[in-house]
């Protein structure tokens, strides 16, 4: 199925598109051409877009009843999830939709190492993503930081000394970020109008990493190109749409499993406690998405260094269509990367395992073997694989796999005979 | 002959035209970044008195300064020498004790861990000094870094004794 040309039905839809041509817009929205091969793990950009709108919406009204001073910030949550009608629930699915959206995001993530969907031509792709993850995760931050517990203000005050590791210029900078010299009322103030605002960047950036998706269109599976004019793709809407919508549904029962059963699962009792500038907690955790990064930071013996490394950890990402210069793109056709891929993942998750422990004895010696590992998985395993794996042979259309299977045919035939009904004439 | 002229005429006019606007336009963002700086209410709480009369030796208080905790410590005989005879060969910020407290008994410091910003606890680490929990790291009883990610020794704010017993910190 190809993309056909928008053409208007009537004179006024013509009028309009001709002037502002947002109907042609949503008629390419429906008619893009998706391969037919995609797997479930491709819903998954729906589902974030579902979650970045839920925490717009959420966080939007949650704002109507936030107060963000120093005295009466801890105060206002209590109240929001006391007093304000159905206020427990917008904080819920607020703070909840945070770890359902980072989640996502990390298989979504996963995903596109898996398949290769990072590779030529979807390098920008890739890039706009990481750039949309980086927001979140400021995003998540600052937001962590508006109820003022004991968690928000020494996991603020923990990430903005992160700065004050730069030679020279660093304590200039974290009194500029402070607006004072510790976290304090000005740092408050602050996180919570960029946290209003970096969402709609979020949004912005979301509308171009999926513009530069229909570009090249989606990677598939089995990695190869499909052929567009060809019936190896299907239209977005219904085809995916139905299929997005039902991954949604069973999302959806995850995330109200949490809202509804284990709300404060995900969080840290201590932020129960109002934030004390003279005491800090016996164990300063992030949020549990941010935890293979504090686990790395926490590896290096050096403050500069952990921070380096722990920047360097996600910036490695941005080079990674070129480290991996292995032509093909799916994981199912690379014998020996798709296992490294599964030590990867092994890895990043230990590692996220390691951020929630403390820094001594075996969980130390492991996190640095785990922070080696994850920058040798991408500065020397992927290109050192691109230049040496042997790759399994490509089949020449998505379909071949399917098809290419002895007595496939016959027995689709025979399903066929059995169908009374249009369009089944052309099977038999 | 003359277009050349005209075309290195005109090419300095934009160049000048983008320095000049460079130029104002850098003008016109500082003020957008300078507001994020400490500003003149929070400058204003910069000095704090605190009266030590009733700190037993040995004992330690905790005072608020520039929303940033400061140790107080009357520090023991013991404490003093223990502090005083390292080698500094042994620290990572070398610092005699002597230069870190002007008055040997008084120990007062910034309660803010060097590395990442906690609070280190008193009386605990393998050096009898602070450890600070979040990140593992050990300071001596001068307050200085001997064990840890911590880069630098525990800060000395700016103090002086106005009075016997009342320290004026800032």
């Amino acid at each position: 199925m190809s993309e056909e040309k928008y053409v208007p039905k009537t004179k006024l839809a013509e009028w309009f598109d001709s002037r502002l041509p947002l109907l042609s817009l949503s008629h390419h929205l429906k008619s893009y051409p998706t391969p037919k091969n995609l797997n479930y793990w491709w819903t998954f950009g729906g589902i974030l877009t579902f979650c970045l709108i839920t925490q717009i919406v959420t966080g939007i009204i949650l704002a109507m009843h936030y107060v963000a001073h120093t005295e009466h910030a801890f105060a206002s949550i209590e109240h929001i999830m006391r007093d304000v009608n159905y206020g427990w629930l917008m904080r819920y699915v607020h703070s909840n939709g945070a770890s359902m959206f980072f989640l996502a995001v990390y298989i979504h993530i996963f995903r596109g190492l898996y398949f290769g969907s990072y590779k030529a031509p979807r390098e920008m792709i890739w890039i706009i993503g990481l750039a949309i993850y980086l927001l979140m995760m400021a995003t998540a931050f600052m937001g962590y930081v508006l109820p003022w517990g004991q968690m928000s203000f020494w996991g603020a005050t923990v990430i903005t000394n992160l700065f004050s590791a730069i030679p020279l210029i660093g304590e200039s900078v974290t009194n500029w970020l402070w607006g004072g010299f510790s976290v304090d009322n000005p740092t408050l103030n602050r996180f919570y109008s960029l946290h209003y605002l970096l969402p709609f960047l979020i949004f912005g950036l979301v509308i171009l990493h999926i513009w530069s998706l229909h570009v090249p269109g989606n990677n598939n599976p089995i990695g190869i190109d499909v052929k567009k004019g060809s019936n190896e793709t299907m239209p977005f809407h219904p085809y995916m749409v139905m299929k997005d919508l039902l991954a949604l549904l069973a999302f959806l029962l995850l995330f109200f499993a949490f809202v509804f059963f284990l709300p404060d699962f995900l969080g840290h009792p201590d932020n129960y406690i109002p934030a004390d500038p003279l005491i800090t907690p016996a164990h300063i955790v992030p949020e549990w998405y941010l935890l293979p990064f504090y686990a790395i930071l926490r590896a290096i013996p050096s403050k500069l260094g952990g921070v380096i490394f722990m920047f360097a950890s996600i910036f490695v990402l941005v080079g990674l269509p070129w480290l991996d210069s292995s032509k093909v793109r799916s994981a199912t056709f690379r014998p020996i990367y798709r296992k490294f891929f599964w030590v990867l993942v092994v890895t990043v998750i230990l590692l996220g395992y390691l951020g929630a422990k403390p820094p001594e004895g075996i969980y130390l010696i492991l996190a640095r073997i785990a922070t080696a590992y994850y920058f040798i998985h991408f500065l020397i395993l992927l290109p050192l694989l691109g230049r040496y794996e042997k790759t399994d042979p490509l089949p020449m259309s998505i379909s071949d796999p399917v098809l290419d299977k002895p007595g496939v045919l016959d027995k689709f035939k025979e399903m066929a005979g059995k169908y009374e009904g249009e369009n089944v004439g052309s099977f038999k | 002959m003359t277009n050349k002229v005209e075309q290195k005429r005109r090419n300095f006019l934009f160049t000048a035209t983008y320095t000049i606007g460079a130029v104002g336009l850098g003008a016109a963002v500082w003020p957008l970044v300078d507001q994020m700086n400490p500003d003149a209410s929070v400058k204003a709480l910069s000095t704090t008195e605190v009266d030590v009369s009733s700190i037993e030796p040995g004992k330690e208080i905790t005072v608020l300064w520039r929303g940033k905790p400061i140790f107080i410590k009357r520090r023991t005989e013991k404490e003093i020498s223990e502090a005083a005879k390292v080698d500094l060969k042994d620290l990572k910020d070398p610092e005699k004790d002597s230069d870190r407290a002007k008055n040997p008994e008084w120990l007062v410091m910034i309660g803010v861990c060097t590395h990442l910003g906690c609070v280190p606890l008193k009386n605990k680490g393998e050096y009898k000094g602070w450890f600070c929990p979040c990140h593992g790291s050990h300071y001596d009883t001068s307050g200085r870094i001997r064990k840890g990610p911590a880069p630098t020794n525990l800060e000395i704010p700016k103090y002086e004794f106005v009075e016997n017993n009342i320290i004026k910190i800032g």
